[in-house]
């Protein structure tokens, strides 16, 4: 990577950190939004490696891992186990091995707020494949020291 | 009963947990759970004993006929209270047999899991979940045996067991979908109330079957692979090694006696291979002098003999497989926890180093000599019953009558000799010095053999006990129909009475004979070079060698060859199924092309082509941009966004990775030969004709209405989403979803390994990361297709 970084460009430093968080955000818009509307955890989840990525090129390898905080392959195992555990509350209400279970609570001031497995199972979906993502590339960033 | 089981696998999870916080009264504490549900299953007693198994099921995959069923008859609660209540006392044996160990939390985990998955086996009513459950034990005693993982004997023999039961498993697994299709269900209810021994599939599902049993309760010639499992901490081989999973295969057998068995190929085949068992078995038994391994190759003869009167398949036979199983497990049980205690207090592993204990382990002594007589089937100890039945079933057999009493005998005439070396030769006689300052256990360690032992001299004095709860239901399992003898202690004096008598003088002689005998037979230590062990050894070699060699072959490393490979292959079988239809009719109608679509598909053409003839890694990286670009325009058109987005968002971290690797590729070569590239350039024109051709073949004959119209209607009543795209992703098709991020974290895990797990200072080469970028483009792609 050292050849990279010797061109660190100022203009792409400092307009990473004003997009990055706003990356991020509409990573977690397109995630929360896909049931309806186009996007979703996959979706969701590569912008989101993305802009990690975007970090990566525009400062360097540790603090975009600082970013993350934690080893990319960790969300990965958390994402798999997310998806895994939301099929099985179908089983406990009696319903088949993965059946959609929705909750709807009431808030107050928000109105409804709609729960339900397939949104966990997206969540799962989401870090998933920024763990993916991220994994490939920090393990290639990390080949190059 | 699934809670029963699921709160099992619960506790083996938090165990390495609860063992951070309650340290060394971890067993105890984790023994309370099996312990429950002993009482439970006891408390289930009275009423199977009636002869009402006990089914519940729930839908698991209901399209393709398979429940997670459960069905508690008298086989099933045998095992199960076997598993629970033996299980009770391992645990808190282990507790203090491994105390300190720094794995002992993972070494819970282990063996719970095993318990779980075995007490999911025993209580099986579906031929699937049997059989998954049956993976789960192998897979759990693979860890169990190789707990000492640092040892690599231990790996090595772990390995061994794994690989054994693994064939076994699969041949079983064949068998068992042969067993549902030929039956109709796989339903284990439904299957038993069959008699399948005519059908035309009954000779190979039967062989499976018997493979798959054979292997897992250690039949001959797989017998190898239990003694070697010994390399396990004691209180696992008292497990899993005497009372539970080596029984799973018996288990297999009588399960499926209804409906399998009383065929002249079940009746040869069993009793042939279990008294060439039982004999292999008690014969090595008689010349090992390793406590452990004694124990195990008894187990092998118990197994053989368990196997041989299942064969039989008489009433009696079934009676006395049921009787002498729980004998077993009784003796054996408390037999291996004192082998354990002989290490674990006074440093003990073998016969010839021990003598004269009586004084130091007063108590240890008293068990051992109650279960070792038990074993030698002492009256009035109910392996004296067991082997009362025994002798009765051989000589009531219709066949081969005589020379199957007269294996049994003289397994008998051995087993008391094993018997005595185990009553006698560490607790009396000379003392010798032992490595270890030699002392009573505490009780956690004592009170599983005690408690066996003394069952098993409780219910020789009153065997209607366990026959009229138990023992009576589970015979009735196996038989098939209601079982009408019954147990006793003395059955007056009869043939068997005096058999027995004779091998207890025969094998009290023998015993004063040892070392002559093993001095006369030492003979086999050379024969044995060429045994089923050596054999097995020499196919695992082959299996290496020729693994490698298919690697090095297929596996070359060269990104260009497997595309190559790949692509023939396709080209191959796909123009192979073409040229064999009848009607081959193509989609010629293009008049519904709308303009945009035809533009796009000009700039596809030409990236395409200028990306195959230009000279330079970045043009190219970037053409395939382009083209990437414009597959996701083409989703665009035809509404689906989702697709789309996930092109693009694809391509962009395509660049990205290729920036990673780019800058170390070498320079843009010519390197392959002219006729290379022709045969490249060949395969694909062909495979390019032979997929447009199979696109143009299918939209002609569609011959059924997509699936399409489903999602779209169901979408938003059923899945309450409007974009489709994902309601089927993460709602209507969610499993598929799982699998695929399930390879989206190998992938993940293959990337770091590859790169991390790397010795020395090679960097990774370009095909290496290639592959993976492409894998991965590959996959995100089909995920969201």
């Amino acid at each position: 990577m050292s050849r990279q970084f010797n061109m660190r460009s100022l203009i792409l430093s400092t307009g990473t950190t004003i997009i990055l968080p706003l990356l991020l955000l509409f990573s977690l818009f397109l995630l929360l939004r896909g049931h309806n509307e186009p996007g979703g955890g996959f979706i969701g989840g590569l912008v989101a490696a993305a802009a990690i990525a975007l970090k990566l090129f525009a400062d360097d390898y540790p603090s975009a891992k600082a970013l993350l905080r934690v080893h990319p392959l960790q969300l990965v195992g958390i994402g798999l186990a997310l998806a895994a555990l939301s099929s099985l509350p179908s089983l406990l209400v009696g319903d088949n091995f993965f059946t959609a279970q929705w909750w709807t609570l009431p808030l107050p001031i928000f109105g409804e707020l709609k729960l339900s497995t397939p949104l966990i199972f997206d969540i799962g979906v989401f870090l998933g494949v920024i763990g993916t993502v991220l994994t490939v590339i920090f393990t290639l960033v990390e080949a190059e020291h | 009963m699934l809670n029963v089981v699921l709160s099992i696998f619960l506790l083996a999870c938090i165990a390495p947990h609860l063992y951070r916080l309650l340290g060394k009264h971890t067993g105890l504490v984790l023994a309370l759970l099996p312990a429950t549900l002993f009482i439970y299953f006891a408390s289930q007693l009275s009423a199977v004993s009636q002869g009402q198994p006990l089914l519940q099921s729930w839908p698991w995959f209901p399209g393709l006929g398979i429940q997670l069923s459960f069905m508690l008859d008298g086989l099933s609660l045998l095992f199960a209270l076997l598993i629970t209540g033996i299980g009770t006392f391992i645990l808190c044996y282990a507790g203090q047999y491994l105390q300190g160990h720094p794995a002992l939390g993972r070494f819970f985990l282990f063996l719970l899991s095993f318990m779980g998955a075995m007490l999911g086996l025993v209580l099986s009513d579906n031929l699937i979940t049997l059989f998954v459950f049956w993976e789960l034990t192998t897979v759990s005693s693979f860890m169990l045996i190789g707990f000492n993982h640092e040892d690599s004997e231990s790996r090595q023999k772990a390995h061994q067991g794994l690989m054994v039961t693994v064939l076994g498993g699969l041949a079983l697994m064949t068998g068992l979908i042969m067993l549902g299709m030929a039956a109709g269900s796989y339903q284990l209810s439904d299957v038993l109330q069959q008699d399948l021994t005519g059908h035309s599939l009954y000779l190979p599902m039967l062989i499976l079957i018997l493979l798959g049993a054979f292997t897992k309760s250690a039949q001959t010639p797989f017998h190898f692979w239990l003694p070697n499992a010994m390399a396990a901490p004691t209180p696992v081989s008292a497990y899993l090694h005497s009372a539970t999973m080596v029984k799973a295969g018996v288990y297999l057998l009588a399960r499926l006696q209804p409906s399998l068995g009383g065929s002249e190929v079940w009746l040869l085949t069993l009793s042939a291979v279990g008294a060439l068992t039982m004999l292999t078995g008690i014969f090595l038994a008689s010349r090992a002098t390793g406590i452990k391994k004694v124990l195990a190759y008894s187990t092998v003869m118990a197994l053989g003999t368990l196997t041989m009167l299942l064969g039989l398949g008489t009433e009696k036979a079934a009676l006395a497989a049921v009787t002498f199983l729980l004998a077993h497990a009784l003796y054996k049980g408390a037999l291996f926890m004192i082998a354990g205690i002989l290490d674990h207090e006074a440093g003990i592993k073998d016969f010839e180093k021990a003598s004269g204990l009586r004084k130091l382990m007063p108590r240890t002594t008293l068990v051992a000599v109650v279960a070792a007589l038990s074993l030698a089937g002492v009256i009035p100890l109910f392996g004296f019953v067991g082997k009362e039945l025994l002798l009765e079933a051989v000589l009531s057999g219709s066949q081969w009558q005589l020379g199957l009493t007269a294996a049994t005998v003289l397994a008998n005439i051995f087993v008391v000799l094993v018997a005595a070396l185990l009553a006698i030769k560490p607790w009396f006689g000379q003392a010798l010095p032992t490595p270890k300052p030699a002392h009573d256990p505490g009780w956690q360690m004592l009170a599983g053999p005690a408690v066996l032992a003394t069952l098993g001299l409780i219910f020789g004095l009153l065997p209607m006990l366990p026959d009229q709860y138990l023992l009576n239901a589970a015979a009735t399992a196996v038989y098939g129909q209601p079982i009408s003898g019954y147990l006793a202690l003395w059955h007056g004096i009869n043939l068997p009475l005096m058999l027995s008598l004779g091998s207890l003088v025969l094998g009290l002689l023998l015993f004063r004979f040892w070392q002559p005998w093993r001095k006369l037979t030492a003979v086999v230590e050379t024969l044995s070079k060429a045994g089923p062990e050596a054999g097995y050894n020499k196919l695992m070699a082959a299996l290496v060698s020729f693994a490698a060699w298919q690697t090095r072959v297929l596996q070359n490393g060269y990104l260009r060859n497997y595309l190559l490979t790949t692509m023939a292959t396709v080209v191959l079988l796909v123009g192979w199924a073409m040229l064999r239809l009848e009607h081959f009719e193509l989609n010629w109608q293009f008049s519904d092309v709308r303009v945009q679509e035809a533009v796009i598909f000009l700039v596809l053409l030409t990236t395409i082509i200028s990306a195959v003839v230009l000279n330079s890694f970045l043009g190219v990286v970037a053409l395939l941009g382009a083209l990437g670009f414009a597959v996701a325009l083409i989703y665009v058109f035809f509404s689906a966004v989702d697709v789309g987005i996930t092109q693009v968002l694809v391509e962009t971290i395509t660049v990205l990775l290729l920036v990673l690797v780019l800058y170390r590729l070498p320079e843009f070569r010519r390197l392959s030969s002219t006729a290379h590239r022709a045969r490249d350039a060949l395969i694909a024109i062909a495979s390019g004709t032979v997929i447009t051709l199979l696109i143009l073949l299918v939209t002609a004959s569609r011959s059924m209405e997509g699936i399409a119209w489903y999602f779209l209607e169901k979408s938003v009543p059923e899945g309450y989403g409007r974009n489709v795209v994902n309601v089927i992703l993460v709602d209507f098709r969610a499993l598929d979803t799982l699998g695929e991020i399930f390879v989206l974290a190998l992938v993940a895990i293959g990337v770091y390994a590859m790169v991390h797990l790397r010795t020395g200072a090679k960097p990774v080469t370009n095909a290496d990361k290639r592959l993976t970028a492409e894998q991965k483009r590959q996959q995100s792609v089909k995920g969201e297709l």
